[in-house]
């Protein structure tokens, strides 16, 4: 078979595991630093904290998955991805870190101090790689300064941090901020109960309109800043793909507004996951464009795995990939109730 | 200082602080899962208690393994994009499979494991801990295969600039690969079986919980025992395979300067990097270490000396880590093998001495560890890929001196921080000891 079948069959479950990662990720981040502004008291935190407590890490692992998956498939761009964001990259990095421990120290200790720390620590680490990742992604879909040589093996960068945090890099970065605030606001109504998972059923339809405002910034935005509406003018059809982006958007402020969260929040998944896939869309075959000179845009097919290393990764995702789903998706219900404070105070292994 | 520099002390500080907490995971895991299924099959709630408390360390160590793990994964592109690039096509497979096949397992079940106690029945229960704890194992065999390739690189072509895969099978049954995890994995469970060791004799000291700390005791030295045993000889095995596929490795593990024939082994031993020889050589096995090496006592061994200067690894510090491995290794068997003995004893408990020394034992496996990777990494040196690709070619061109050097400042912070709030944890959870309290745990009973 030809190569460039199996380049294009990574590029799709590239970008699946991205969405999938922002999709699970977005409602962790968003639950930890919306806590701050929906949880009262130390039992609601906690109550917050366990609701996600069993599945956080295997929510990471999608991040952790779409990293190895882009290097094992394209080991250019991977090395070229990390190295050139380096400092943001590392920003994010910390940020993982932390939110990471945090979550797992946080209960261990009874102490005001103790805990009033940790609480900051999670509102800082939660927040900061929801931006950090649009704006990693605004800068993607926007391209950025490289310059690649294919045949002299020659890679050169000069970007900075502060070239990352131009107006459409942050754009895309607020846009993230407020899709994980909806989305994590609706998680915490759908998984708590009683006032808590009131307030924050009116966190998410207050803050939806603001979301709507930068949805539709971005979406204009996006004309003049990138080349990513191309695609689409090329073959029309594909404009389905950002129309359910849209359509879902508008339909989780319906089902939020008639107080139906299960609905609001399915809605609100498929928002990010057709967010991710209209930007990436937009990309093919770039992975990673050059805002400078287009012969160095990062391809499918100048930066792939040869083609036996492909056809072995696609055999291990095809097994893989759906192994996991179906056991997470068992995972999701055994803990599918709410959480309520008596569970989580009466349980010595809760967080 | 340059950018490899800069690169190599992060990569190694944050490498080695990483195998702080790695080989607990592997070892707690594996006993923990064990403990519950005791637990299930004979419904003696000691198992259970067991279970708990250990389990509980695990946990704390656990959250640091996953953590540092994040960076490991980062750092590859970050710092090493040329080396990416380079040999993605065949260094990135291990490492995708890694995640898809084993970071799922095990995170998603360790969470069924910490939430579900209540919520799925016993044996389910048992065999989340179970799946998390092989999910464990499978990785550490993955990331030892990716780095067994940059030791013994197998299975590929130099071709369009970079090294290509043409044999999957070659890289993944490297015989150089199957011994690193066989020793490395072992070594993961004597660290947890000492760790578990040290604890019961701490509480034993204090005669608190005498039943379960004994029995607790009793368990892990027999895993100590058998476990440091088989380090002792895939370490043997290890020696043997780098004598062929890395003399200058084996040379600096040596002290090896003159290439000869027949040669002995030194009980006392000090290399004089300077004047190319070694300024102490006493006690000599006759040819022991051709012995040793090529299972012939008349076998030739590579000195240094043939070896180019800028070809050599650093002589001083693989030699003293290997002797220092080596040696902490021997006190492990005999340590855990007296563990064996005197725990049967009935004023075991009265033996204060012994088990203050177990107490003291605790770090002596994590020293082990430590040194058995600088063994490895620092005896590849100067090749990232042994002789395949130069550490000075593999750092990222992008990235700058200070960036570096901001990064890793912010590591040291960051790391300091959390070991030591995560150490904390561990002694004060350790001395706490069990929970007395099981109403807790009875609510599951009900449910089979
Ligand atoms: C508790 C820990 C521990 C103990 C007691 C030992 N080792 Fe070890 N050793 C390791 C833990 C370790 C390790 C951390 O797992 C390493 C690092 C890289 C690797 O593959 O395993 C290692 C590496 C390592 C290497 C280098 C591998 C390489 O270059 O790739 C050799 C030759 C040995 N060991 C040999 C021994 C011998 C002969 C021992 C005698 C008893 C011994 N080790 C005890
Ligand atoms: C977790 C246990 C490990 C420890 C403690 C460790 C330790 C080290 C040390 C000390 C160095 C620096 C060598 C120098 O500065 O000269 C290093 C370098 C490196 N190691 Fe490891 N290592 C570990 C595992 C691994 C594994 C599993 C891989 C690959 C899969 C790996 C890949 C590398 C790379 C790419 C470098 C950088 C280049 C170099 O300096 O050679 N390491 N490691
Ligand atoms: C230098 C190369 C290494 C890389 C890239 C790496 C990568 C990772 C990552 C990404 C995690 C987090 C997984 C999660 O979130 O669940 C992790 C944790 C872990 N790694 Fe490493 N690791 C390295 C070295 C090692 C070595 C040498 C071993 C074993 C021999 C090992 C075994 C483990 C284990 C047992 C954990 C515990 C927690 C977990 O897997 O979730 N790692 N590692």
């Amino acid at each position: 078979m030809d190569i460039s079948i199996f380049q294009i069959t990574w590029f799709v479950l590239w970008s699946v595991l991205w969405a999938v990662y922002f999709m699970l990720d977005g409602f962790v981040l968003g639950t930890g630093f919306m806590s701050t502004f929906i949880a009262k008291g130390d039992t609601e935190k906690r109550v917050l904290i366990n609701a996600v407590g069993p599945v956080w890490d295997g929510n990471e692992v999608w991040l952790l998955t779409a990293g190895g998956a882009t290097f094992a498939a394209f080991p250019t761009t991977y090395a070229l991805m990390f190295s050139n964001l380096y400092s943001a990259l590392i920003l994010l990095l910390f940020a993982l870190i932390v939110r990471g421990v945090s979550f797992e120290f946080r209960g261990k200790l009874d102490g005001v101090i103790w805990k009033s720390l940790w609480d900051k620590a999670i509102l800082v680490s939660s927040f900061l790689p929801a931006l950090l990742f649009g704006v990693a992604f605004g800068n993607i879909f926007k391209g950025i300064p490289m310059r690649n040589d294919f045949t002299s093996l020659q890679f050169s960068y000069d970007g900075s941090l502060i070239g990352l945090l131009n107006p459409y890099g942050l754009v895309t970065g607020v846009l993230f901020v407020l899709l994980f605030a909806v989305h994590g606001s609706l998680y915490i109504a759908l998984k708590t109960v009683g006032e808590l998972s009131d307030r924050a059923a009116a966190m998410a339809n207050k803050i939806w309109p603001a979301l709507l405002v930068v949805a539709v910034v971005f979406l204009a935005y996006t004309w003049p800043a990138t080349k990513l509406y191309n695609n689409y003018m090329d073959v029309p059809v594909l404009l389905i793909i950002p129309v359910i982006a849209v359509v879902s958007l508008l339909l989780v402020k319906v089902f939020a507004g008639k107080n139906e969260i299960g609905k609001a929040f399915i809605f609100s998944c498929l928002t990010i996951l057709f967010v991710v896939f209209t930007g990436v869309t937009g990309l093919f075959p770039n992975m990673i464009p050059s805002s400078i000179d287009p012969a160095s845009n990062l391809t499918i097919f100048n930066s792939s795995s040869s083609l036996l290393t492909l056809k072995i990764m696609t055999v291990v995702a095809a097994i893989c990939v759906p192994t996991v789903i179906c056991y997470k998706i068992w995972v999701y219900r055994i803990f599918r109730g709410r959480v309520t404070s008596e569970e989580v105070l009466g349980n010595s292994d809760a967080y | 200082m340059n950018v490899v520099t800069l690169s190599q002390i992060q990569f190694a500080a944050t490498c080695m602080f990483h195998w702080i907490f790695v080989p607990l995971t592997l070892g707690l895991s594996i006993m923990t899962a064990w403990m519950e299924t005791k637990y299930v099959t004979t419904g003696d709630e000691t198992w259970l208690r067991m279970t708990k408390f250990w389990g509980k360390l695990f946990l704390i160590n656990f959250a640091l393994g996953v953590v540092t793990g994040i960076t490991m994964e980062f750092q590859f592109g970050l710092n090493w994009a040329e080396y990416s690039r380079y040999v993605g096509d065949i260094f990135g497979a291990p490492l995708a499979i890694e995640a898809t096949l084993t970071f799922f397992l095990e995170s998603v079940f360790i969470g069924v494991w910490i939430f579900g106690w209540k919520k799925i029945s016993k044996k389910v229960h048992a065999l989340s801990i179970w799946l998390a704890a092989i999910a464990t194992n499978l990785s550490a065999l993955f990331i030892l295969l990716a780095n067994a390739w940059m030791q013994k690189p197998v299975g590929f072509v130099l071709r369009n600039g970079r090294a290509e895969m043409t044999d999957f099978l070659a890289v993944v049954t490297n015989p150089y690969g199957w011994i690193k995890f066989s020793h490395t994995l072992l070594s993961g469970y004597a660290l947890a079986a000492f760790l578990i060791m040290g604890v019961s004799a701490w509480h034993l000291l204090h005669k608190n919980e005498v039943n379960f700390f004994t029995r607790s005791f009793k368990m892990a030295a027999v895993w100590a025992f058998v476990a440091s045993v088989i380090v002792g000889i895939s370490g043997d095995f290890h020696a043997v395979e780098i004598a062929r596929t890395q003399p200058t490795k084996f040379a600096a593990m040596e002290a090896q300067w003159e290439t000869k024939r027949g040669v002995g082994m030194n009980l006392l031993l000090f290399p004089d990097v300077a004047r190319e020889c070694n300024s102490v050589e006493q006690v000599c096995v006759p040819n022991a270490l051709s012995l040793l090496a090529f299972h012939d006592a008349n076998a030739e061994i590579k000195g240094l000396k043939s070896f180019p200067p800028e070809l050599r690894p650093p002589v001083t510090p693989v030699f003293l880590s290997f002797r220092l491995m080596a040696g902490l290794g021997t006190f492990m068997i005999l340590a855990s093998l007296a563990g064996i003995f005197l725990s049967r004893r009935k004023n075991f408990i009265d033996n204060r001495a012994f088990l203050t020394l177990m107490v003291f034992a605790i770090p002596v496996p994590y020293l082990a560890e430590q040194f058995g990777w600088l063994v490895a990494e620092l005896g590849r040196q100067p090749w990232i890929v042994y002789g395949v690709m130069k550490t000075t070619d593999a750092v990222s061109k992008s990235v700058t001196a200070t960036q570096v050097a901001l990064s890793l400042l912010g590591f040291i912070v960051l790391y300091g921080l959390l070991g030591a709030v995560d150490i904390f944890l561990l002694v004060k959870y350790a001395k706490k000891g069990p929970d007395k309290d099981l109403s807790n745990l009875i609510d599951m009973q009900g449910r089979a």
